[in-house]
């Protein structure tokens, strides 16, 4: 909400302060201003100028040499403007002045435009006229202001007077942040009220009186509320012999200031009003209004309807519309239709200002696709009391500004109110919450600014009534809050709470997620983060089967758009997104991993939460090949206590990856993730035209084995025997398959094994490979005999021989 | 005898001193000491000496040989040291050749961040947890205060997500993770749940889809808006520096009240004013309050005995201002040249 300050002044006579000052203040008792901006800022030095005389520019067809008093003094100004003529009555910026802007009325500059006397065209000028846009304004603010030109000041205009002021310039616009529990300060009133309490000043709002002539309201019109559920209160004037003009200038500049558009007096009050009151209205011409009736019903599913900015509205059954004895006239609360609206020639107006459902017309505003200022102010929740008052101030100034005659009494439709709100007054509950001791005469001091009225009940204890303006008072703890709030919350003391200690932590999935960084990135790999909802084109890109479960996802029914329309169910695309973002960009040796959860539908359509599985995904390309990536995956799993060995199975069955470089990741016979280089086809999808590598942990399969309690198993006291072996093995036999039987039948004695050599070539036959281990065997207790290993050896070769493995000599 | 003994000795000496080869000074060592070296001869001719003047010249022999010995110890390590000189003179390398770096990785930044909130609240007694990212509208929304027609429902641009049940969505807050906590029914409370949450945003250089908040509940007897104010003071201190003010002003969020917002002085200037608090001198960072009376109710906690704080703050928005980062699509890209920065 932007207003002027001058307007908040109007309320609060007797407020002095800065700028900074009451936008300081203002914030710290929670009407938070966003941000203010001096009306004046750069104009300087302009004054009212007459032109005396006027003549041809010399050398320059169109320029013209004024004359210009400026109030016991004339100056010459050379102009190009078209449309001054003698008498006129102008701005003057004074040598050595500033203005806002150029007459072009683009950006303003931050530092304006500094105006220096000098020559056109070799005839002297010293100064400048000005046009509303030289002055930082614009004509749909200053409706008078002419197109193309400077602008002109009325007859009354003093000569040499501030130009600036005559403009109402001098003043400045506040930009306020209202929460939406305070739907009273979405008005001029609201907010005014907040700064009389928060500068201990009296706040004096406009004395609204029911004016009106000695006729009947109901002779005129009478109205039906259909659904008051929808509608609670609708109030009723008419004002006949209208005269359509211009608004007061302080009428216009006001709403100038807000943001609002001056177009004429009727128009003008109704949009005043609503600022002022924060109570949208509306007028319609009582002639369009089909048997002088207003009914309040639902509209039909189906119908159609054109609003006054001509569009044609589908509606249903759920928005509320303003009917006449024959047709509908208004989409209540959001906007007028075309068949009533106010023209040049109304003669009798009709004012609506009505309490409408807040949820309803949010709803409807977004099904219609019409938000507008009144909806904007409805959908809040208005307070049902605000309407009466707000129609009857509509009525006063059309009356003071000789807009037309006021018709008497009040149309008022309104379901039964409720009392006033009273809640118990808790001095102490409110202190022990704040943690402060406030006095209590203090706090009844500060809710009386609020209007909060303390009363005594029968039992004589202390009560507040709540004014009705006030929805959002409802229990100690709001109470509290505007103790606070006018207390001071930088007075509030700072302390730490007291109570029990408790012991700080992580929890241990959060830990172990905190070691798969550490070892990632101990190898290279820096974290990356992805989105969780992508295309389900994703799958096509990753070559997944039509029927497979992965294409089972958790749908978003209001999507970004497709690209953001279902939730993961594989880390991958991310990576590869990411990886390939890299590549394109020519960065070499790219390492990242990610840390995020992938959604697994139980059942479809969902009925349950869906399974947030934690996924370590780990891609590179560039230096390293598939054991890189099994490294990083085992230093993991050790540096997380898994010491035992885990097992790869090829056959992962992975679409995405390459057909012969893929292994599932399993520990303990568990499948705990996958790694593989990526399959060409998925890289020519992504276009990433390097070898890619790529492995996912499945956290919550991993989990259950790791663990950081370390125990000292002692160190070896006794000497070690290796013995290397040798080996010619059918190529199918995989190196996995040798170590198992080595581990198994090693039995205790073995300690560790190492592959140290592996060869395909001329000097083995077809279908063979060589394959060398060395294996180490060492006794806790003793130091080995050869005795001790030959036994063993023998059971591994003997197992070795049976899976059809030669032992080369 | 004697001139004998000492004719040799001189020579020795000023051969050995003289040498300059490990292999000359042995070769010296065997034909002066060794078995048929010309001290050892000079000893065998002992016989000839008169018994008498046999210890006296035994003497003097032996403490030639002791001289010499020692001086072919000295040489020795003199020619040791030479060459091991020659050798290192020989092994100069240029010491501004390039590093070579087993290149770490890097933290996200967003990690970087989350990893310093985390360590401060837990050294403060606060246990970290998390809860569901894809959630039911009752522990994003009612359990909150936000009911059913709650404009604030709209204002967040709340993802749904298709289902039977028509009430899952993607939590728009780490808020709904406080109702967790709270229905466990374990007091008191300190947690801190950081984690992603989904806001219906168009992508662009200050608003993402898909973004971070850290939120924090504390549960208690006597828990004030003082402790609120003291907690949050330590924790921005710790975050941002010693030197960091704090300033509350009244806000509304409907699960606390009384609320507000917390702003820090600009950790840039000073609070002098600058173009990163827009001259302000002071940076809004996060939202807090007291639980309202209504949340604890809804979660089977008595208002009248427990009170409690609760605030959150966006992750992204801390780590955006801590490193200077300009443009929030750069934290969701990737670009390996931007990670290594952190």
């Amino acid at each position: 909400m932007n207003t002027a300050l001058s307007w908040i002044k109007a309320y609060v006579p007797e407020l002095e302060c800065t700028d900074q000052e009451y936008c300081d203040a203002m914030t710290l008792s929670g009407t938070k201003v966003e941000g203010f901006e001096r009306r004046d800022k750069n104009l300087e030095k302009i004054v009212v100028g007459q032109i005396l005389s006027i003549e041809r520019h010399p050398d320059a067809d169109k320029l013209i040499v004024c004359q210009v008093d400026i109030g016991g003094e004339t100056i010459q100004i050379v102009t190009g403007a078209p449309n001054v003529k003698t008498g006129d009555k102008v701005p003057v910026v004074l040598d050595g002045g500033k203005v806002a802007g150029g007459h072009d009325g683009g950006p303003l500059p931050e530092e304006g435009i500094r105006i220096k006397a000098g020559k056109l065209r070799g005839v002297p000028s010293n100064g400048m006229m000005c046009s509303i846009e030289e002055l930082g304004s614009d004509r749909n603010m200053y409706p008078e202001a002419p197109e193309n030109g400077i602008y002109i000041f009325g007859e009354d205009a003093r000569v040499g007077a501030d130009a600036v002021e005559l403009l109402g310039l001098h003043d400045t616009v506040f930009e306020y942040e209202i929460t939406s529990n305070r739907v009273d300060c979405y008005s001029v009133l609201g907010v005014a009220r907040e700064a009389a309490a928060t500068f201990r000043k009296p706040f004096v709002p406009p004395a609204v009186k029911e004016t009106g002539n000695g006729e009947d309201v109901h002779d005129y019109i009478s109205v039906e509320v259909r659904d008051p559920d929808l509608c609670p209160r609708y109030c009723a004037r008419v004002c006949k012999n209208i005269k359509i003009g211009p608004s007061p200038k302080w009428m216009q500049r006001r709403l100038a200031a807000s943001g609002i558009r001056p177009i004429n007096n009727l128009v003008d009050i109704t949009n005043y009003v609503m600022e002022e009151y924060g109570q949208p209205m509306h007028a319609f011409d009582l002639d369009t209004i089909a048997g002088h009736k207003i009914i309040v019903r639902r509209a039909k599913d189906g119908d159609e309807f054109q609003t006054l900015d001509g569009q044609m509205r589908k509606l249903d059954s759920e928005v509320l519309m303003i009917c006449d004895a024959e047709k509908e006239v208004a989409i209540g609360g959001i906007m007028g239709g075309e068949n009533s609206k106010i023209t040049d020639k109304v003669q009798t107006v009709l004012f609506e200002a009505a309490i409408f459902n807040g949820p309803n017309i949010r709803k409807s505003a977004k099904r219609i696709g019409l938000r507008t200022d009144s909806s904007g102010k409805f959908e809040k929740g208005l307070e049902t009391h605000n309407a009466l008052d707000a129609i009857n101030r509509a009525c006063q100034l059309i009356e003071e500004l000789g807009c037309g005659e006021v018709v008497g009494g009040v149309v008022d439709v309104a379901q039964p109110m409720a009392g006033k709100k009273v809640l118990p007054f808790r001095p102490e509950k409110y202190n022990a919450l704040l943690g402060t001791d406030i006095e209590e005469t203090d706090m009844l001091e500060m809710f009386a600014r609020l209007e909060i009225e303390a009363v005594k009940n029968q039992e004589g204890a202390t009560e507040l009534a709540i004014p009705y303006f006030r929805q959002d008072l409802n229990c100690d703890a709001d109470m509290a809050e505007e103790a606070a709030r006018f207390y001071g919350y930088d007075k509030i003391p700072t302390t730490l709470p007291s109570g029990e200690a408790t012991a700080g932590k992580l929890s241990y999935k959060l830990r172990i997620e905190q070691k798969a960084r550490d070892i990632a990135e101990y190898c290279g790999f820096s974290q990356g983060m992805n989105y969780s909802f992508e295309s389900p084109k994703v799958f096509d890109k990753l070559l997944i089967p039509a029927e497979d479960k992965l294409r089972r996802t958790v749908t978003i029914s209001n999507p970004l758009g497709e690209d953001f329309s279902v939730m993961r169910t594989i880390s991958l695309h991310g990576m590869l997104t990411s990886l390939a973002t890299n590549y394109n960009r020519r960065n070499k040796n790219v390492r990242l991993y990610e840390l995020g959860n992938i959604y697994l539908p139980g059942g479809l359509p969902l009925e349950e939460l869906p399974e947030e599985r934690m996924q370590l995904t780990l891609g590179f390309y560039g230096e390293g090949d598939f054991f890189t990536m099994k490294g990083v995956v085992e230093e993991f799993f050790i540096s997380t206590g898994m010491k035992k060995k885990p097992a790869y199975d090829p056959n992962a069955g992975k679409p995405f990856l390459h057909p012969g470089r893929q292994a599932l990741i399993q520990y303990e016979g568990t499948t705990v993730g996958y790694l593989g280089e990526v399959h060409p086809e998925v890289l020519d999808n992504y276009e990433i035209g390097a070898k890619a590598y790529v492995a996912v942990l499945d956290m919550p399969e991993v989990i259950p084995f790791t663990t950081f309690d370390r125990k000292y198993e002692g160190i070896a006291k006794y000497p070690a025997v290796t013995r290397d072996i040798s080996m010619v093995v059918p190529k199918e036999i995989l190196a996995g398959d040798i170590e198992k039987v080595i581990a198994q039948r090693g039995g205790k004695l073995l300690e560790s094994y190492q592959l140290f050599d592996i060869y395909e070539g001329a000097q083995i036959k077809a279908g063979y490979k060589s394959v060398a281990y060395s294996i180490t065997f060492r006794a806790k207790d003793r130091t080995l005999e050869d005795n001790d290993v030959n036994a063993v050896m023998k059971k591994i070769l003997n197992g070795l021989e049976q899976m059809g493995i030669e032992l080369r000599q | 005898m004697k001139e004998k003994l000492e004719q040799i000795r001189e020579r020795a000496l000023s051969q050995i001193k003289n040498c300059d080869s490990a292999d000359k000074l042995n070769e010296l060592k065997v034909s002066i000491l060794g078995k048929k070296g010309e001290l050892t001869d000079l000893l065998k001719a002992m016989r000839d000496v008169a018994p008498e003047e046999r210890p006296k010249v035994g003497q003097m022999v032996n403490e030639a040989r002791a001289e010499i010995e020692k001086v072919l110890e000295e040489s020795r390590a003199r020619i040791e040291k030479a060459v091991r000189e020659a050798k290192m003179k020989a092994e100069v390398i240029d010491v501004t050749l390039p590093a070579s770096r087993a290149e770490l990785g890097h933290r996200h930044p967003n990690t970087i961040a989350l990893e310093e909130v985390e360590r401060i609240f837990v050294g403060m007694g606060y246990e970290v947890v998390e809860g569901p990212e894809v959630e039911k509208d009752y522990y994003n929304f009612e359990a909150l205060n936000i009911p059913a027609d709650h404009p604030a429902k709209d204002e967040q641009d709340t993802f749904y997500v298709a289902s039977a049940t028509g009430d899952i969505l993607l939590r728009t807050q780490t808020s709904g993770v406080q109702v967790h906590e709270m229905e466990k029914g374990r007091l008191p409370i300190r947690m801190i749940a950081p984690g992603r949450v989904f806001r219906s945003d168009e992508v662009d250089a200050t608003h993402s889809p898909s973004f971070h908040q850290i939120e924090g509940l504390v549960i208690d007897k006597h828990i004030t808006f003082a402790d609120l104010k003291g907690t949050l003071a330590e924790f921005a201190k710790a975050l941002f520096g010693e030197e960091t003010k704090v300033k509350f002003r009244p806000h509304h969020f409907p699960f606390t009240e009384p609320s507000a917002e917390m702003d820090v002085t600009c950790f840039k200037c000073g609070g002098k004013g600058c173009r990163f608090c827009k001259g302000s001198g002071w940076i809004e960072i996060l939202g807090c309050g007291m639980v309202h009376p209504h949340v604890l109710e809804m979660s089977n906690i008595d208002p009248e005995e427990y009170t409690g704080f609760a605030f959150g703050m966006g992750l992204e928005r801390i780590a955006l201002l801590k490193y200077e980062i300009d443009d929030m699509r750069l934290l969701y890209e990737n670009d390996i040249r931007f990670l290594r920065q952190f």
